[in-house]
């Protein structure tokens, strides 16, 4: 009996429609969030990850619309995310159905508003979201969807993350990301030792064997991921069984 | 059937009623004394602080008609920090007094492990349980939480690890509740909610 390791769809999207990667040449339209949301519920997701990629605030209550529709259809837990820089906007992201946000930029800029969250929402509702990308022999965080250097170092900011209130971690290979060349082991093994809560790997899934590594290797606590899923290139039950029958703790649904 | 959800401002109420309206269940939402009275059940939802919900239920005064409610055999669920605040006290806030249905305390689980214990785990069963009638016995459940009940005597009837072994699930005659969240623990969690309510009195 343990904690089973999660594995997290995640729709990234433009407020209403989820869209592929920002790293892949043809962005398109990948579908309807809600319907994305219903089919993975039903096929063993252990938690959705939905984020506004585009984040404008005209946008906010289309994204808003967005997460009541795929709360509606998930018996699972919902993390949702994009842009939020005050509690207001946290709390609207929360009472829409979301039962986690994510936070970055704003985060970053300002390290309370992880304090002034965690106090109002309690910690495991606070997500702290990082963007890194190897410079040199260290990682940096980047904000504003990975387009501007901070000059932060990542794991560093991580630690620092926590201390301010964070309940887990979600990092992103900006290196992996779009590549499906695997996770960054290196990279999430480096966060799982900085801090005490979960860490969440992002960035580079591929097959089954690349969750097997940052499982194993990544000592990550849960692996998300978006197209390999949304284009049903990998199927959960079969990536589930892939993993279970390979020691890994995993929930199976059938 | 009459199910009340007791509105304190907790974050999962939705959550729950979106659970309940699955399986054909309206619920009513009750944020003052009155609104307790005649209902067939009580389900107090939570997530947070274990100070802040005592606080939430003080300020609407519902602490003593939810005592009052159990005294008369009213069937409650407790949910994650409604289990917590069935406790006569909690680690996590010192100075706040639970609803004291069980004289024993909530305690913050140890560092010796990823906290909070965020995700699917499995259970222990030590005594028969109601809630978890028709539920296999390898089955995962959704936590979220830092702070737990390490002991409620013989009202615990199933346990999970993690840093610490803590009470998953505690029965004691019209009293349920769960640390996991069923409203978000798929068709098992559903299976959970679906056995408190045949207790109170509905198909269920």
């Amino acid at each position: 009996m343990s904690l089973a390791r999660r594995i997290i769809p995640c729709l990234d999207t433009d407020g209403e429609r989820v869209v592929k990667g920002v790293n892949f040449v043809n962005l398109r339209d990948a579908g309807d969030p809600a319907a994305l949301a219903a089919r993975y519920n039903v096929e063993g997701a252990d938690e959705l990850v939905v984020l506004d990629i585009a984040a404008s605030r005209d946008h906010r209550p289309t994204f808003l619309e967005t997460i009541r529709r795929v709360a509606a259809e998930l018996a699972i837990p919902l993390t949702a995310g994009g842009g939020v820089a005050t509690v207001d906007e946290g709390r609207a992201i929360l009472r829409a159905g979301a039962d986690k946000l994510t936070v970055n930029t704003a985060a970053i800029r300002n390290p309370t508003l992880l304090t002034q969250l965690a106090a109002e929402f309690g910690s495991q509702a606070v997500v702290l979201a990082i963007d890194a990308k190897r410079v040199n022999d260290r990682w940096e965080a980047f904000v504003r969807g990975g387009s501007v250097a901070t000059g932060v170092d990542a794991v560093a900011w991580a630690h620092q993350g926590v201390e301010c209130g964070a309940g887990e971690i979600l990092i992103t290979s900006m290196d992996k990301d779009g590549t499906r060349s695997g996770f960054d082991c290196a990279l999430t093994a480096a966060m799982s030792r900085a801090v005490s809560v979960p860490v969440i790997a992002s960035g580079g899934a591929d097959t089954p064997d690349t969750f097997l590594e940052v499982f194993g290797e990544g000592c990550a606590d849960a692996a998300l991921a978006a197209s390999i899923f949304h284009d049903s290139i990998q199927g959960l039950g079969a990536l589930k069984r892939y993993l279970s029958e390979r020691g890994v703790s995993v929930r199976r649904t059938g | 059937m009459n199910i009340v959800l007791i509105e304190y401002g907790a974050g999962n109420l939705p959550s729950v009623e979106r659970a309940l309206a699955r399986l054909g269940i309206d619920t009513r939402r009750a944020s003052t004394p009155g609104a307790l009275h005649g209902c067939d059940a009580l389900i107090l939802p939570g997530v947070g602080h274990f100070g802040a919900l005592m606080r939430s239920l003080g300020e609407r005064s519902l602490v003593k008609p939810v005592q009052e409610a159990v005294t008369r055999g009213t069937p409650l669920l407790g949910i994650c920090l409604g289990l917590q605040a069935m406790f006569a006290t909690s680690d996590e806030a010192p100075g706040d007094a639970g609803l004291a249905l069980f004289p024993q305390k909530v305690s913050a689980l140890p560092p010796s492990d990823r906290l909070p214990h965020m995700g699917w785990n499995q259970l222990r069963r030590t005594r028969p349980s109601k809630l978890l009638e028709g539920v296999p016995a390898d089955a995962y459940f959704y936590f979220a939480h830092s702070y737990a009940a390490l002991d409620a005597g013989e009202a615990g009837v199933a346990y999970c690890d993690h840093a610490a072994p803590f009470v998953a699930i505690l029965e004691k005659g019209n009293v349920f509740a769960t640390q996991f969240h069923p409203e978000k623990s798929g068709p098992v969690g559903a299976r959970v909610l679906s056995n408190f309510l045949r207790q109170a009195g509905g198909k269920g």
